[in-house]
C-alpha cells in the first residue's frame, strides 16, 4: 500500500499530475465540450460524479481479482463495470434533469469511453491505493478536471469574440490555448510532493 | 450505401490522408498526445493500436450477424479489451522498458475512441476482407500521425531522432516539447499544416470547377 498523505494526493491528482493538461486523459471531452462555460460545468461535475463511482468501483473489483489471482482480468472488468455505472448515471439524469441530458448530447455515453475514468481506475491500482486514499484520489482527479476544462471554456468564450485567421479556428487555437494552459500548470509541480 | 463502388485500394488509403484519424477525424487524441514524446514511444504506441484495430476489425465483422444489436456496444468493448489485454502482456514480454515508458497507455488503447468507432462505423456493416483493409488503413495513418508528433517532439526537446543525436553539441534543447505542453503545440503545428493543405486543395478545386 501506498504511504502518501491523503492531502498530498488530493493535490497532486488536482494540480501537479493534472489529468487533462498533464496525462491527456479526457482529451475528447475536453475539446468537445468546453466551448461553453455551463456545458463545461456540467460536464465537469458529470465526470467527477462518474470518476469516483468508478474508483469505488475499481477498488472492489480489484480485491476480487486478487482474491482469485486473475490480474489479466482487470482491464475487461474495470471497463464493463464502469461503462454500467455510466449507464446507470444517463439514465438517472434522463429522469431527474431532461434539459442537463439534452445540453450533454452525445457526451455522456461518451464518458464510457473516456480514458480519464478508466486511467483513474488503472493508476490507483497501479500505486496500491487503499480505499481512503482511492476515493480522495478520485476526489482530486474529477476537481482537477473540472478545474480545467472550466479554464478552458472561460478562454474560449472570450476566444471567440476575437477575430481569428480561419487556418486556426477550432482545434487549432484550442490546441494552442490548452498547451498554455497546461505549461501553466507546470508551476504547480513540487506542490504536495 | 455507396460501399459497394469504392474499390479496396481506396478502402486503405483513406485511413492514411482524407479521413485520417488523428488530423481531420481528430480520434484517438489522448494517446497521440501522451506518448509522442520520443519517435520510439509513438511508433510503439502506433504498432500495438493498429495490431488491436485490425484483430478486433477482423472479429467484429466475423461476428458482426451474431451480435445482437442491443447489446452491440458491450460486445465490441470485451473484444476490444481481449486483445488490448494480449498486447500489453506482448509488450511486457518483449521489452520491459518499453512497457514502462508507455505505461498505463497500452491498457488505454482500449477506449481509444477509433477503435470502437471504426468497430461500429465500419466493421459491423462490412466483410472481414474490407473491414481488415479499413484497419490497416487506419492503424497505418494513426501511427504515421503520431510519428509525426514524436519526430517533431524528439528533434526540438531531446535535439535527436530515435535517441541519435541529430544537433551538434552546442544546441539549446526545447524542454517544453518533451513536457506535456509540448504535446498540444506540436499538434496545433500538424492541424495547421493540414488545414493549409486542404485549403489549398480546396481553391484549386474550385478553379477547376470554374475554368471548366
Amino acid at each position: 500500500m501506498s504511504d502518501a498523505s491523503h492531502w498530498s494526493i488530493f493535490l497532486n491528482a488536482a494540480l501537479v499530475n493534472n489529468f487533462v493538461l498533464a496525462y491527456f486523459l479526457g482529451i475528447c471531452p475536453f475539446f468537445g465540450v468546453s466551448s461553453k462555460l455551463e456545458t463545461a460545468v456540467r460536464m465537469g461535475a458529470a465526470v467527477s460524479f462518474v470518476m469516483l463511482v468508478a474508483s469505488v468501483c475499481a477498488f472492489l473489483i480489484n480485491l476480487l481479482l486478487d482474491a482469485v489471482n486473475a490480474p489479466y482480468l482487470r482491464i475487461i472488468s474495470y471497463i464493463l463495470v464502469i461503462s454500467s455505472t455510466v449507464q446507470l448515471v444517463e439514465m438517472l439524469m434522463k429522469k431527474i434533469s431532461p434539459t442537463t441530458f439534452r445540453a450533454m448530447g452525445i457526451y455522456l455515453p461518451l464518458i464510457t469511453t473516456n480514458c480519464a475514468i478508466l486511467g483513474l481506475a488503472l493508476f490507483q491500482t497501479n500505486r496500491g491505493y487503499g480505499f481512503t486514499q482511492s476515493v480522495v484520489y478520485s476526489l482530486g482527479a474529477g476537481l482537477g478536471f473540472a478545474l480545467a476544462l472550466v479554464l478552458m471554456a472561460g478562454v474560449r468564450e472570450k476566444l471567440e469574440l476575437n477575430e481569428v485567421p480561419d487556418l486556426v479556428k477550432g482545434t487549432a487555437a484550442a490546441l494552442v490555448v490548452a498547451g498554455i494552459l497546461s505549461m501553466g500548470f507546470m508551476g504547480f509541480a513540487g506542490l504536495g510532493r | 450505401m455507396a460501399s459497394k463502388e469504392v474499390t479496396s485500394t481506396d478502402e486503405f488509403v483513406k485511413g492514411l490522408w482524407r479521413d485520417n484519424p488523428v488530423f481531420i477525424q481528430v480520434l484517438g487524441m489522448c494517446p497521440a498526445l501522451a506518448v509522442s514524446n520520443t519517435a520510439l514511444n509513438a511508433l510503439a504506441m502506433g504498432l500495438a493500436t493498429t495490431f488491436v484495430l485490425l484483430m478486433s476489425g477482423l472479429s467484429v465483422s466475423l461476428l458482426r450477424n451474431f451480435i445482437p444489436r442491443e447489446a452491440r456496444i458491450v460486445c465490441y468493448i470485451c473484444i476490444i479489451a481481449t486483445f488490448v489485454t494480449s498486447v500489453d502482456y506482448l509488450i511486457m514480454a518483449l521489452s520491459l522498458e518499453l512497457h514502462r515508458a508507455l505505461g498505463a497507455f497500452i491498457a488505454l488503447i482500449v477506449v481509444n475512441c477509433l477503435i470502437l468507432g471504426r468497430a461500429e462505423a465500419f466493421a459491423s456493416k462490412h466483410k472481414p476482407g474490407r473491414a481488415l483493409l479499413d484497419g490497416l488503413g487506419m492503424g497505418v495513418g494513426f501511427t504515421l500521425a503520431l510519428l509525426f508528433i514524436g519526430v517533431v517532439r524528439e528533434i526540438l526537446g531531446s535535439g535527436s531522432l530515435f535517441g541519435v543525436a541529430v544537433f551538434p553539441d552546442g544546441f539549446q534543447t526545447w524542454t517544453v516539447m518533451v513536457l506535456p505542453s509540448g504535446g498540444f503545440f506540436a499538434m496545433a503545428l500538424w492541424l495547421l499544416i493540414v488545414n493549409r493543405i486542404k485549403q489549398k486543395q480546396a481553391a484549386t478545386a474550385k478553379t477547376v470547377e470554374v475554368t471548366s
